[in-house]
């Protein structure tokens, strides 16, 4: 007897929780004095009114995508990964060696070797809370958070002590060859004659993001491996019975999901910086965990979700310019995605069940 | 070193070990009555911003402190809210809560005082005055233990006296008193709470008033420390707590001797950049690191194991 | 609060004979209707108890027994209706009125705080102030004075968790009378009791009658209302069907009363034809992650074309059994298995190579083992087979459409309803969750099939529906391993019963050749006097 049609459980709930969520933001504006429609104008002007704003609102969905994913694949192992902000550093680590140890004459060649150099580094820092978690029992929550701290530490003394520039100010390291450069949408798009904003850092990983999106779909839901993390996620004891090791899915997960975020840095790291500042990462990996929770853990939703949470942090950027709103709003906005879709998911849910029972009981009588 | 130093060293981790081990008790509370809370560093940063805030509008660190346990109570609330009332996820809802409180305590905080999220620097009685203990000045001069009572005992605020006096204070409730049995029994087994009439959800809503009260104090000693709110300023505090808290197996007394060595570490850590031995030099970062890597050390449970409340982290749903 | 706990000074209540009930009943419910969404969980129920008697309600699983007493106890919500105690319609809002109203609850599954004492449990919510001193203090004495005035004799500073199960259920009915509960209610009391245990239960039962408490007993099994209760209530999709006096009914009545028909107490089968052993168990071991030992040593074996059952009451070692042989418990010893020596370490083996062996296992618990409630019935019907080559599209993706053509057919030959593929398993009732999963084992043509409680709230109709497939996959030739706590059905299903107790082997009886009272002596640990090894080659 299921209470509700499965369009109302994938769409409309997160789509009622989302406009909750987007009200108490309003609020939230209004409160501090400005004018909550003026900042939304603002916000999608700067986002989507020029071809700079689309590139940035792209480049920004391109990294929520790859966090999103991840804590999405550790999600469906019911493994609650907050290590994506950790991950997502060491794999800019990786990139970066990699595009700093050869003068690459490529991009071509460099993007594969540099998105396994991310991966490998995401998947190692995931790895030793995922087998603590297996073998240790120790909570994967807490562990993931102390390698985010810790994660953040070693990255900064790599780059203070090894790759820093002798006698430059800067805590950055060297400058990627150019042959490591990856096209930007300006470059990709000019042979078809479509003029894209030069300056924009929308590129060439928005279109891995999507691979990697597709790659997601098949693994959860077409391959052996997926049934088994899903079916792992979903009981455990059913998972033993069935012949499932648990200690192996949940590592597997787990490198997976660090991977995802560690991939992340060929958009960030080699994509635009073209090199390795401190905290390169900005909050990326926590983003994805409210793409991942509005998107319902589907890779549709998560792409949904990343271009709007895309959209708020280049509107916020204009907004801190413009109306002199702090870029952190949209660290609150996230706060109340988060709560609603998440925590508060009953809250709407309850009502709106009860309402669709109530309306089949009137079809019926 | 010499032995003033040590004594240095030692006061300082007191100071430094006073937030964690409020906060370390707010979540000994929280947990021990069934509801996990990771939101503790949320709770943290949001009586931080509001306690400095007011102290620094009233003049008043007493005003302040009341504004700060107002905000962490609010949070608090949310959070029982989502994880008690509408039975969500005690873990997002916590983390929602963290970003809510790094979100408004800059967004607010800007359209306050125009400082880039920081509050104007707290002085005079905007902050907690130190408490000299009767005969510090007398005692000071009487070697090895004058200077021990002078600096480490004596000279700290208010609330690390009462920090050190919720413990016993903690244990006496949670041991002796109908609350605290009930209390440990909603998060070991609700249904037994349940079925002997007892309301579930209160005790729960209950237990998070404690956590925030507690919490708003540990808020409002890091704005009165520190004179006055910094962007992030609890910097990861609320997740060291609940660290202490598992290594202190959800236990008032070991929760002081836990969040103590971590408030040493701090200190150790903010007192050395680097640390040489012998050839070998310990890079600052290793230093900050380090009460992070002992955490995951002690939840590898390579220093005993520990079990936490049975209920913890579960929402009540009744069943026959 | 404490107004009601001043248990101390008054103990029990006076004794009034139960000859002389008095003509007010101490529960009377009127017309009490409860819906759970679209589902009528119970529907216009009136019963009256006697002061001073014991009440069985009898029924199917589902049948809407529990949620009655959840509401005589304040934990639903009545949709409507009345409850009169002693003749006073009283409104139970929540537990704290039930108690307040003098009705005390055992249920099913204790509500016990594991690592508390037995008398921290028993204060909890009953204490007299804010301390906890002079609580505990009074609780020690009295129940030091309950326990010696109805065998209920219990260590007041053991913790719950050191207790065995009979035990926890005294401290369960020592709560209940320190809030000086007048009526009694036990949900299941004797479900996870062995005969002994529950012999004792009813002793007390009868002591606490004796004092003019009143008890209501639900139970699913007919022995116990016949021998305890003074009257019995059916219960039957919600509605009660009848209550009458026990003296004046029997089994059978009662047994069709509770299912509506007349009941096919036994299965229809041929005699056994086995063949040559199928699976050669030797010294089965089996120690749990608490260090303590549930196989001590189990040997038997099972042979082609015939059913082995194992009687016994649940927790004396018949789950670890079905475990180690389905792959995912670990233990020591030797099994064969088509003469071939298979791994019990778990180093190389778990459930998919035991599947691969031609081991079916049909698990105890289908909610928590055989399914997942929230996969699709096409994703549940290759669920520990998902690595078979024929589920495969190519090498790196499974195929999904051919599984589900697949389940469509399987669904068709079970008779599942309703017959869709796509629906999620935890929407199907219990008999046919039951279905998919028995078809699933079935269907891959096994040689040795493990059943545990085959129809464990399974509702009649499936019952039947089971227990033919299990008998025609055995007249096919195939060895059947079959465990159940109910004995009934151990007696009409088996070719063989070997009874276990605390991990050991009992005794092994042909179910023509022994009776009910036989083998719960056995399943009790009395010792089988004609023992032999079981299993050994004749």
């Amino acid at each position: 007897m299921s209470k509700m049609p499965k369009w109302a459980d994938a769409i409309l709930i997160p789509l009622i929780s989302i406009l909750i969520a987007f009200f108490f933001s309003g609020v939230v504006i209004w409160a501090i004095g400005k004018d909550p429609i003026m900042a939304i104008k603002t916000m999608v002007q700067g986002a989507f009114g020029s071809t700079q704003g689309v590139g940035y609102t792209l480049y920004y969905a391109t990294n929520f995508i790859f966090t999103g994913l991840s804590v999405a694949v550790a999600y469906h192992a019911r493994l609650f990964n907050i290590g994506g902000e950790g991950q997502a550093t060491l794999g800019g680590l990786g990139v970066t060696l990699v595009c700093l140890s050869v003068p690459w004459p490529h991009w071509a060649l460099a993007l594969p070797a540099a998105m396994i150099g991310g991966a490998l580094f995401g998947a190692a820092w995931a790895f030793i809370p995922a087998w603590l978690q297996a073998k240790r029992g120790s909570h994967i929550v807490i562990t993931t958070i102390m390698f985010n701290y810790i994660g953040a530490a070693l990255v900064g003394y790599v780059i203070l002590n090894i790759l820093k520039v002798p006698g430059s100010m800067l805590t950055e390291s060297a400058r990627f060859p150019a042959g490591a450069h990856l096209p930007t949408f300006h470059e990709m798009l000019a042979p078809f004659g479509i003029s894209f904003n030069k300056n924009a850092p929308a590129n060439m990983s928005f279109l891995v993001a999507i691979l990697a999106s597709v790659a997601f779909y098949v693994l959860i839901w077409r391959t052996r491996l997926g049934y088994e993390i899903r079916a792992y996620g979903q009981s455990e004891s059913a998972a033993k019975y069935a012949g499932i090791n648990p200690a192996r899915i949940v590592i597997i997960a787990m490198l997976i999901s660090g991977a995802l975020a560690g991939l992340m840095a060929i958009n960030n790291v080699m994509g635009e910086a073209e090199r390795l500042i401190d905290n390169a990462v900005e909050g990326a990996g926590f983003i994805g965990i409210a793409v991942a929770l509005m998107g319902r853990n589907h890779p549709i939703g998560i792409f949904l979700a990343s271009i709007l949470f895309g959209f708020l942090y280049q509107g916020g950027a204009e907004l801190a310019f413009w109306e002199s709103i702090p870029r952190e709003l949209v660290v609150v906005i996230q706060a109340l995605v988060i709560m609603f879709t998440g925590a508060l998911d009953n809250m709407v849910r309850v009502p709106l069940e009860k309402l669709f029972l109530a309306f089949s009981k009137k079809k019926e009588a | 070193m010499d032995y003033l130093t040590i004594i240095q060293i030692l006061d300082s981790s007191v100071r430094l070990a006073t937030p964690l081990l409020l906060t370390c008790l707010a979540g000994l509370f929280s947990e021990r009555a069934g509801v996990v809370d990771i939101g503790l560093e949320g709770k943290l940063l949001i009586a931080a911003f509001l306690s400095g805030a007011a102290a620094a509008v009233t003049g008043s660190i007493w005003i302040g402190l009341l504004a700060g346990v107002a905000g962490s109570l609010a949070f608090s609330m949310i959070h029982g809210l989502a994880s008690i009332t509408f039975k969500g996820d005690q873990l997002i809802s916590g983390v929602a809560l963290n970003f809510l409180a790094a979100g408004l305590t800059v967004v607010v905080g800007q359209s306050w005082f125009q400082l880039g999220g920081r509050t104007p620097s707290l002085s005079g009685d905007g902050r907690f005055a130190p408490w000299n203990l009767p005969f510090s000045d007398a005692m000071a001069k009487i070697p090895v233990i004058g200077p021990a009572y002078d600096e480490l005992i004596s000279g700290h605020t208010a609330l690390t006296y009462l920090a050190l006096l919720a413990v016993p204070l903690s244990w006496w409730v949670l041991y002796r008193s109908r609350f605290g049995l009930r209390l440990r029994a909603v998060g070991e087994n609700p249904s037994a709470v349940d079925t002997a009439g007892i309301s579930v959800v209160r005790l729960r809503y209950a237990a998070l008033v404690i956590a925030g009260v507690l919490c708003g104090l540990a808020g409002t000693y890091l704005a009165s420390l520190a004179a006055g709110f910094v962007k992030d300023m609890s910097a990861g505090r609320g997740y060291i707590a609940l660290a202490a808290l598992i290594f202190a197996k959800w236990r008032p007394w070991y929760a002081l001797w836990a969040t103590l060595l971590f408030g040493l570490l701090e200190a150790i850590g903010n007192r050395y950049q680097s640390i040489a031995l012998g050839d070998i030099v310990i890079p600052v970062q290793f230093m900050q690191a380090l009460p992070y890597i002992l955490t995951v050390i002690i939840l590898a449970g390579f220093v005993g194991k520990a079990i936490p409340p049975r209920a913890s982290g579960q929402s009540y749903v009744k069943e026959r | 609060m404490s107004a009601q706990n001043e248990a101390g000074r008054q103990e029990t209540v006076a004794p009034t004979a139960s000859a002389t009930a008095p003509s007010v009943p101490a529960i009377e419910l009127r017309g009490i209707s409860k819906a759970f969404g679209p589902v009528q969980a119970n529907k216009d129920i009136a019963i009256s108890v006697a002061k001073g008697s014991i009440h069985g309600i009898i029924g199917e699983n589902g049948a809407g027994k529990s949620t009655l007493m959840s509401i005589l106890y304040g934990f639903y919500k009545a949709d409507s209706g009345q409850i009169l105690i002693n003749g006073k319609e009283v409104q139970i809002a929540d537990s704290q009125a039930a108690i307040a109203a003098g009705i005390g609850m055992v249920f099913q599954h204790f509500k016990l705080v594991e690592n508390f004492t037995v008398l921290e449990n028993v204060i909890l919510g009953a204490e007299d102030g804010g301390l906890l001193k002079p609580s505990l203090a009074k609780a020690r004495k009295l129940l030091k004075q309950l326990s010696d005035e109805y065998e209920l004799s219990v260590d007041p500073d053991a913790l719950i968790e050191e207790l065995s199960v009979g035990h926890q259920q005294r401290v369960e009915i020592l709560k209940a009378l320190y809030r000086q509960a007048d009526i009694l209610i036990l949900d299941e009391p004797t479900g996870v009791l062995t005969p002994a245990e529950a012999d004792h239960l009813f002793r007390i039962l009868e002591g606490l009658k004796e004092q003019g408490k009143t008890i209501i007993m639900i139970t699913h099994k007919l022995r116990e209302i016949m021998e305890i209760t003074d009257t019995v209530s059916v219960m039957r999709r919600g509605e009660m069907t009848a209550t009458v006096k026990t003296s004046e009914t029997s089994p059978e009545e009662l047994a069709e009363l509770m299912v509506g028909r007349k009941v096919l107490l036994h299965v229809d089968k041929k005699p056994a034809t086995p063949g040559a052993p199928v699976v050669q168990i030797e010294n089965l071991r089996v120690i749990d992650e608490q260090k303590v030992e549930r196989l001590k040593g189990v040997s038997f074996e099972v042979r082609a074309g015939e059913i082995v059952g194992i009687a016994g009451v649940a927790g004396n070692g018949q789950t670890e059994l079905l475990e180690v042989l389905g792959g995912y418990q670990n233990g020591t010893g030797k099994v064969v298995m088509n003469s071939q020596e298979i791994d019990l370490s778990g180093k190389h083996s778990n459930g998919q190579t035991r599947r691969a062996r031609g081991i079916a296992h049909v698990p105890e618990d289908r909610h928590d083992e055989g399914l997942i409630l929230e996969f699709q019935a096409w994703e549940n019907m290759v669920f520990g087979y998902h690595h078979a080559p024929e589920y495969q599209k190519n090498a790196l993706l499974m195929d999904n459409a051919g599984i589900k053509a697949m389940t469509q057919s399987s669904m068709d030959k079970f008779d599942v309803r309703p017959p869709n593929p796509k629906l999620e398993a935890k929407s199907f009732s219990g008999g046919n969750q039951q279905k998919i999963v028995l078809a699933r084992e079935i269907e891959r043509n096994p040689d040795l099939l493990l059943v545990g409680q085959p129809t464990r709230g399974v509702d009649i109709g499936a019952i039947e529906f089971i227990h033919q497939q299990i008998v025609a996959l055995r007249d096919q030739g195939k060895a059947i391993l079959l465990v159940s706590v109910e004995l009934d059905e151990i007696l009409s299903l088996s070719d063989r019963i070997i009874v276990m107790f605390d991990g050991q082997i009992m005794g092994e009886r042909i179910p023509a050749e022994t009776n009910e009272g036989e083998l719960g002596l056995m399943m009790a640990g009395i010792t089988d006097t004609k023992h032999e090894t079981a299993g050994a080659d004749q």
